[in-house]
């Protein structure tokens, strides 16, 4: 089945299989920022954003972005870095398995929540896990970041 | 890996319901946020993302949430966060992550009646009736205890009035499956104590409620009621805890839980 869909600002139609999970279609578009880890929906590393709303592409049916727009953290370059530098220089990125899905939920948690404090910023992240840094870091990270420095 | 062999998308809920009927491997599409997890081999599957079904409506004398609402959307929904104490939303936040409450609908979990919910028990607290296309309206607390059967679920509604709710829910971890939780709600003191995730799906606990009911609110009551849920009820050992033990956590979270709408000023 063929969708349509805007991929990174880019209007492209694509083939699908009924049943072809987004990360997979994405993925097969060179779009490599895209993990796969843990099978579950639980991990957050897989995380795009489906107009706009961060959503786990592992478990989004393609079908379902036709006529949407996605956006990976190819499409946000700028602003991607701008935090990626400082979740480096805060030590958070470590081995960097998990930070495309968790800048892309950092920066859509910037667009939807104007000054969240440290309780709402712990609870929009929960579904975004990390392996190495125990996210002290990433919690200085994303405060300094949020706050401008 | 679950594999579906063709996607239909209807316009109408009578072409769904037809497509539904008409194939024995045909299969209602939700969320689908846990479809990777089972190696179902779907023939038919319909997807109902053009019926319209995904708005939480406030109308004259009852909120309407549409079976493809989001856990995310009735989480940010003003109206629901506004009646019954935000019981709703601050039920669905519990669940997993932002990125899975953007996937995973009211519909899906409601009509497959799922054991582990932290959606299904608030809405029994608040009496909430489901709409299926063949079953037509009836209360949730009937729905439930039907065996399965091919059918949509198109709405829930629920009542607007008064009603206090509360909800309390025992996780080992913040985006785990809950041990168990419980719902409670008042309404011109008329209680309904509702535990789920026991780990059966959630059951209103009558007696409990009705000792509630009796309009003595004292600290006595409260811990008489809570304990008559916890004897009332059955309880099932699973990989997240023993029946015992949730036996036990039955009687704290429904003493909180009455506790916390106690405390609660009328809207």
């Amino acid at each position: 089945m063929q969708i349509e869909v805007t991929i990174n600002n880019k209007k492209t139609t694509l083939e699908i299989e009924p049943d072809e999970l987004l990360a997979d279609t994405l993925r097969a578009q060179g779009l490599l920022s895209i993990r796969q880890a843990c099978d579950t929906s639980g991990c957050g590393l897989c995380t795009v954003w489906i107009d706009g709303q961060p959503t786990l592409s592992c478990s989004t049916l393609s079908f379902r972005v036709h006529g949407k727009n996605v956006t990976t953290i190819e499409g946000v370059p700028e602003e991607a870095e701008a935090f990626a530098r400082v979740l480096a220089a805060e030590g958070a990125d470590q081995c960097g398995f998990c930070s495309p899905g968790f800048i892309m939920t950092v920066l859509a948690m910037k667009n939807e929540l104007p000054n969240p404090s440290e309780a709402e910023i712990k609870h929009y992240l929960t579904g975004n896990l990390c392996r190495c840094t125990g996210y002290m870091g990433q919690m200085r990270a994303i405060k300094k970041y949020l706050g401008g420095e | 890996m679950f594999t579906i062999n063709q996607l239909v998308q209807p316009e109408t809920i009578e072409e769904a319901a037809a497509i539904l009927a008409a194939n024995k491997s045909s299969m209602i599409l939700g969320g689908c946020a846990f479809m990777r997890l089972g190696a179902q081999k779907i023939g038919t599957a319909i997807d109902l993302s053009k019926l319209g079904l995904d708005d939480i409506k406030e109308l004259d004398d009852e909120i309407e949430i549409g079976a493809m609402a989001t856990f995310r959307a009735v989480e940010t929904d003003p109206v629901l966060n506004e009646y019954f104490n935000g019981v709703l939303p601050k039920a669905v936040s519990h669940i997993m992550g932002v990125q899975f409450r953007n996937i995973a609908t009211v519909g899906a979990t409601v009509f497959s009646k799922y054991g582990f919910s932290d959606l299904i028990t608030p809405l029994l607290a608040l009496d909430a009736e489901v709409e299926l296309f063949n079953g037509g309206r009836m209360p949730l607390t009937e729905f439930l205890d039907k065996p399965p059967a091919k059918d949509i679920l198109t709405r829930v509604m629920i009542k607007k009035n008064q009603r206090q709710a509360g909800y309390q829910n025992l996780r080992k971890s913040t985006t785990d499956y809950p041990v168990l939780n419980v719902a409670v709600a008042n309404l011109q003191n008329q209680w309904r104590i509702v535990v789920g995730a026991r780990p059966p799906r959630a059951k209103l606990a009558a007696q409990a409620s009705a000792a509630m009911s009796k309009g003595n609110h004292s600290a006595e009551n409260i811990e008489q009621a809570a304990q008559l849920a916890a004897e009332e009820l059955s309880f099932g050992t699973n990989m997240r805890g023993t029946a015992d033990y949730r036996r036990a956590m039955c009687r704290v979270l429904v003493k909180r839980a009455v506790t916390g709408v106690l405390q609660c000023r009328s809207k």
